[in-house]
């Protein structure tokens, strides 16, 4: 037995040196006896424990972080093992304009309930509100982030949920301005009911793989309402862009799902509901583009099918590039748009069929809903003014309505093969 | 002498070339009917016009009782005015226009209706004017003149367009009323019409005043027996001026 | 003043009677029933009925007006051998044949949309549709007025009215769009929008752009656009020129009128 009490306590030694060994920061660290970590830890300003830092350094693995209401300045708090940290109240982080507040580093992390705000704007490092790196199964929701650089930021991150935050920043600079929830390299990533206004891009994804982007809401934000490129087989469903500088922007990527988004009131002259650039394969369906400048910009959407989406009240409801091949357009509506459709060229691979058009004076004698003459969307005017920008302010003048009209007759400038063979006398939708 | 009602004095005034009125002076006196005689285009229309503040002379002077007209609209609530052509606003009613004119001046001394009664048209006065005949329309032009009870009476061919019955209607109407002290100054082609009317006469021809004074006046000295004969004669006489 | 709202009582009344008014009235009834009956969409109808009311609101004004005042020569002379003044006469007179007009178009434009029971968010536009037309009724009659009174002749005076109206309704946007392209070249937004400001029809189509196609309106790339285009700017200058157009000719054609021998 003694024999045996001995070889354990050489054991026990040699087991504590290597785990004293691996953990260099225990020695900062308040020890506390494997086993009995307690599952929960509460913080709060003048508890036992006053911030998360302390608290991760007691919890155990899996456990919960409860913190309470107010104010917590610490200095970025790395989350790198399992754990789920709480707000109850309103538990506010405060980065101080200085730093970044928290780092995921380890899978499974769950943080929600949290009022993030004040993080630092560097112009050498990304920082982030929270930033996940190379992790995987964490969960993000409902906290609340005001006036980040960047806000959420995943990094190589793959198969988390970002659930319910509400994003707000102020900035008015787009240098000084980062993005609402960024990705980059990440994977299988689910985006839901997420608020993001004042931030450079609302949601950025850069190579990044099967996301699901549904019913976020992503407003007035400097440039984007959702940027991104290289992103393939991603689903974007019922999201809402509205008042963003540019709008959104797809670029780059192929199967891409579009479905039930509204794009709404993006102005300027650089602005649009949503440009398609260099998008193969993609379906874009049910979506509002309403009181753009220009609702749909399709440069290089290549075999793009587009189908019972409205475009109601934009200035340029289509702006269809030539780079764009063998595009369907069908079942949408066309009304109260300034112009329906503009293209660069006069030769057209793409095809419309059945879609309606205010813009219509044809007739539908035999009553089949189906108007007997095609439609030819693409108006003198928008050739003229494409040409010459300050001839817009002539638009609806009598001169133009007289040139149009001579150019239905006779067209001369405008493309004979882009036309609605089929074009439905009542809206679609 | 008592002292005119209008004195009319170096009144000028030329359309272009065309030289309508040169130097005229005339004086109209308190009651009495002043005719005013003279061929086509002698400048009748164009100092009655004057009178009226219609047209602005070049120069000279027009004054009612002395004070001149010249600025204020003010004294024309005393004239009444038949003018020679009677066409208005087609879908008003004679009554309307009554109504109108008597909006425009304002409260006053009791209207004048009696010869809506006399020409027997308070049948159609509230029909649009549009629907009148031009001899009806010129009766209601009567009416109008006189509805004020005006100081002076200002009639352009009054009886052109009338019957002969309403045109006795209307040549009656005129006598009472300087009867009663007014004062007209009418211009007619017809001389017969004058003579039974005139008091005094002012004889117009190329712009110019070639006589002004009494009726009785001028017979003596052309020595002829009726006006037209009169007339006549200072037409033939040529362009010898005046005294008024 | 109150020879003007009396002159304007009554010369309304004359006008509101006329048959050619009632026309008037009957034919944007009968066009923008038509529009909204066969349509089906109210913002179909009001994007054909801007084409519509900045085609024939200033032609039927100034036509309208320039007939209607000889007609009423005699007539006014009668009024002016009354104790009235000549320039509240004048007032009595354009306001006589404006609000009648006026009253017309927008009975004629709105009582379809009324009728049809067209819902909320489309009355802001209607709304502007009908202030665009009225707007255009008070210049073209002023222009007619000025018209009737300076010229004698009423031929002459005819053929002016329809020489303004082609003019300012398209020959003045094709010389625009030639200096436009001429110029490409050159900032010629100040200018430009000077050359609107500079005819009321385009004033008031431009006023209408802002409603009907501030989207594309945005799209300029210049800042002088943009700032008149993106805010209230736009419509205070807009409103201000087309006030100038109804003054300007009221104020001359008043001139002419207080000199007019008759």
């Amino acid at each position: 037995m003694r024999e045996a009490h001995r070889v354990a306590r050489v054991v026990a030694g040699v087991m504590v040196a290597l785990v004293v060994a691996t953990m260099p920061a225990a020695a900062t660290i308040p020890r506390v006896p494997a086993g009995r970590a307690p599952m929960v830890v509460e913080v709060s300003p003048d508890g036992p424990v006053r911030s998360i830092r302390e608290a991760l350094a007691s919890v155990a693995r899996g456990g919960t972080i409860v913190v309470h209401a107010g104010t917590y300045r610490d200095t970025t708090i790395v989350v790198a093992f399992p754990v789920t940290i709480a707000g109850a109240g309103d538990a506010i982080l405060d980065g101080e304009g200085k730093r970044q507040i928290m780092t995921v580093t380890s899978d499974s992390v769950t943080v929600r309930g949290l009022h993030f705000e004040n993080v630092g704007v560097a112009f050498t490092e990304d920082l982030a509100a929270i930033k996940v790196v190379r992790a995987s199964f964490c969960t993000i929701r409902d906290n609340r982030i005001d006036n980040a650089f960047f806000g959420i930021y995943l990094q190589e991150a793959s198969e988390c949920v970002l659930e319910h935050n509400e994003l707000r920043a102020t900035r008015t600079r787009d240098a000084t301005s980062g993005n609402g929830i960024h990705l980059w390299h990440s994977r299988e990533i689910t985006i839901v009911g997420n608020r993001v206004s004042g931030h450079r891009d609302g949601i950025y994804f850069e190579f990044t793989r099967e996301a699901h982007v549904r019913d976020n809401v992503s407003t007035d934000n400097l440039r984007y309402g959702l940027h991104f490129m290289y992103s393939d087989s991603c689903d974007y469903q019922r999201n809402t862009f509205r008042h963003n500088g540019a709008g959104v922007a797809v670029m780059y990527s192929k199967h891409v799902q579009m479905t039930d988004n509204r794009f709404e009131g993006n102005r300027g002259s650089s602005a649009y509901g949503l440009l398609l650039k260099e998008i193969a394969d993609s379906h874009l369906q049910r979506n509002v583009f309403s009181n753009n400048t220009t609702g749909l910009v399709a440069d290089g959407a290549t075999r793009l099918l587009a189908d019972h989406n409205q475009f109601v009240n934009n200035g340029w409801a289509l702006k269809l590039q030539a780079s764009t091949e063998d595009a369907l357009f069908t079942g949408n509506d066309f009304a109260g748009n300034t112009f329906d459709v503009a293209t660069n060229s006069r030769s057209n691979t793409s095809t419309f069929a059945g879609n309606y058009w205010s813009a219509y004076d044809g007739y539908d004698l035999d009553h089949d809903g189906t108007g007997d003459v095609p439609h030819r969307p693409v108006r003198l005017a928008s050739i003229v003014v494409a040409q010459n920008e300050p001839a817009l302010i002539l638009l609806r003048s009598n001169f133009l309505l007289l040139l149009d009209a001579a150019e239905r007759v006779i067209p001369a400038l405008t493309p004979e093969t882009l036309a609605d063979s089929t074009p439905a006398m009542r809206w679609v939708q | 002498m008592i002292e005119p009602l209008v004195r009319v004095t170096g009144l000028s005034k030329s359309f272009g070339a065309l030289q309508a009125l040169r130097a005229v002076s005339i004086a109209v006196r308190p009651g009495r009917v002043t005719a005013l005689v003279g061929p086509n285009s002698a400048g009748k229309t164009t100092l009655i016009k004057s009178l009226l503040g219609l047209t602005r002379p070049d120069a000279g002077r027009i004054a009612i009782r002395g004070t001149d007209i010249d600025g204020d609209q003010q004294y024309r609530s005393r004239i009444g005015y038949m003018p020679q052509i009677a066409r208005y606003p087609e879908n008003l009613t004679a009554s309307e226009l009554i109504c109108m004119l008597k909006d425009l001046r304002g409260p006053g001394a009791p209207l004048d209706l009696e010869l809506v009664d006399a020409f027997a048209l308070d049948t159609v006065l509230d029909q649009p004017l549009r629907l009148l005949s031009g001899g009806t329309r010129q009766k209601v032009n009567a009416v109008m003149a006189f509805l004020f009870s005006p100081e002076l009476l200002v009639l352009d061919e009054p009886t052109a367009g009338l019957d002969p019955v309403s045109s006795g209607v209307l040549k009656d109407k005129i006598l009472a009323e300087r009867g009663g002290g007014r004062t007209f100054l009418l211009s007619s082609h017809i001389m017969n019409e004058l003579e039974e009317l005139a008091d005094d006469v002012a004889l117009l021809l190329e712009g110019r005043i070639v006589f002004g004074g009494t009726l009785d006046e001028l017979k003596r000295i052309t020595n002829q027996g009726t006006l037209e004969r009169a007339i006549a004669t200072m037409m033939r006489r040529g362009l010898l001026p005046v005294a008024a | 003043m109150n020879t003007i709202l009396k002159v304007l009582k009554y010369q309304a009344k004359d006008a509101l009677r006329s048959r050619w008014l009632i026309a008037y009235a009957l034919f944007f009834m009968l066009i923008t029933d038509g529009l909204l009956r066969f349509s089906g969409d109210p913002m179909k109808a009001q994007l054909s009925l801007v084409s519509v009311v900045l085609f024939l609101v200033p032609l039927v004004s100034i036509v309208f007006g320039t007939v209607y005042l000889y007609n009423a020569r005699e007539f006014i002379e009668l009024l002016l051998a009354q104790p009235v003044n000549r320039r509240q006469m004048y007032g009595g007179l354009y306001l006589g044949l404006t609000l009648p007009l006026a009253l017309a178009f927008t009975v004629g434009l709105g009582l379809p949309f009324v009728l049809r029971g067209a819902d909320a968010t489309f009355s802001g536009s209607l709304g502007a549709l009908l202030l665009a037309g009225v707007a255009l009724t008070c210049v073209f009659t002023a222009i007619a007025s000025l018209i009737a009174v300076r010229c004698e002749d009423r031929l002459r005076g005819l053929g002016a009215a329809i020489g303004v109206w082609m003019l300012l309704t398209v020959v003045y946007d094709g010389v625009v769009l030639f200096i436009l392209a001429v110029f490409s070249n050159r900032p010629l937004e100040h200018a430009t929008l000077g050359l609107m400001m500079a005819n009321p029809i385009d004033i008031a189509r431009i006023a209408l752009l802002l409603r009907f196609d501030g989207a594309a309106m945005m799209g300029y790339t210049g800042a002088v656009f943009l700032r008149f285009f993106g805010n209230a700017q736009g419509v205070i200058v807009s409103a201000i020129a087309l006030v100038l157009w109804v003054y300007a000719p009221v104020a001359l054609g008043m001139r002419a009128f207080l000199r007019k021998d008759f």
